[in-house]
């Protein structure tokens, strides 16, 4: 079983080492590591739902102060993240990739790229909720800013409730995603990966490109309703 | 050994990157563009192609077994479930508390002009 592929510098049963007794195939040891994955970013799914469906109906009854209010969100800023975003489920994919390829430079260069967007990430999101405290737009804690329209002052707190629930969780998710990542390097480096086993690149893999899709619906959402109304 | 995972080809991966990139761009755009309540409709439909784009293609949904496509749309189906309930409460709260002709003296709910 464990006669070629495995490049030279590995344990020549390190594929057997990595098939669970209980599985008859890898093919199947994947499968079910997938569905596995799967079932849990469903219950991430309902997770962030339960926050999207509060923003939903907070916005169905309080439109026009979310309109208003969406206009103190930095467009620009959200944007980048965004795009940044989809180049780090890029690089994470060809990550993917390159470990199927059994491709040890490219897996460590990938891994090293997805981890720099995500900093990236980071620390574009942490001068956001800076200009944010700046300008006392943080309710609860730090709230004078909200000047324009004094009738949706207590609206405006609610959807900055909102924003800084649903964008600090998916933050909290890139925090444990880095983490992983930093997991993977550590792994790609030690060369445990291969085209016979490269579940964890794949699974995080998954997990990496579920918090992209979370962005994806949180951009326009938080930055752009109601612009330039 | 025979490879058990679909290997994507560059192409397609940049391809995609390439689309997702653009959709960002064009949600942006679209939002400085006066259009009523379509905003959020055009806006929401840009990021359901976005997050399937994301999902079919770099997530393998497309590669994956039947039994794991149907998970993840078991997994959307409960979402549509919980933000269904979710809305018919919300929506008909309010029905509850409309003034009916038996409900006159105090105790009956929230008082409604």
């Amino acid at each position: 079983m464990a006669e070629t592929v495995v490049p030279a510098g590995t344990e020549p049963a390190v594929e057997e080492v990595h098939l669970r007794h209980h599985f008859a195939t890898p093919a199947q040891q994947m499968d079910a590591a997938t569905l596995g994955m799967w079932t849990f970013l469903i219950t991430e799914v309902l997770f962030f739902g339960g926050m999207f469906a509060s923003y939903a109906v907070y916005r169905n009854m309080y439109l026009d102060a979310f309109a208003s209010t969406s206009q103190y969100m930095n467009v620009v800023l959200g944007g980048t993240n965004t795009a940044v975003l989809i180049c780090s489920s890029l690089t994470m994919v060809l990550a993917v990739r390159a470990a199927q390829l059994s491709n040890r430079r490219h897996l460590i260069l990938f891994l090293i790229l997805t981890m720099i967007f995500g900093v990236a990430f980071l620390v574009i999101k942490g001068f956001e909720y800076h200009a944010k405290w700046v300008e006392g737009l943080v309710p609860g804690l730090h709230w004078s800013g909200y000047t324009e329209h004094p009738e949706f002052a207590y609206h405006a707190q609610i959807l900055f409730f909102l924003y800084f629930c649903m964008t600090g969780m998916h933050a909290l998710h890139m925090v444990v995603g880095i983490g992983l990542l930093t997991f993977l390097l550590v792994q790609a480096y030690r060369r445990v990966f291969n085209a016979n086993y490269f579940a964890p690149v794949e699974m995080i893999g998954l997990y990496w490109h579920f918090v992209d899709i979370v962005w994806i619906f949180l951009f326009p959402l938080l930055y752009l309703i109601g612009h330039r109304r | 050994m025979t490879t058990h995972s679909h290997i994507p080809r560059v192409r397609t991966l940049v391809l995609v990157w390439l689309a997702l990139i653009c959709a960002t761009g064009m949600t942006t755009g679209v939002s400085y563009v006066e259009l009523g309540w379509m905003n959020i409709v055009v806006a929401l439909l840009i990021a359901v192609v976005k997050a399937s784009l994301v999902a079919w293609i770099f997530m393998g949904v497309r590669y994956t077994t039947s039994l794991t496509k149907l998970f993840v749309v078991a997994g959307l189906l409960w979402l549509g479930i919980m933000i269904l309930l979710t809305f018919s409460d919300y929506h008909t709260r309010s029905w509850m508390y409309q003034p009916q002709p038996w409900s006159h003296g105090p105790g009956n709910g929230p008082a409604t002009k």
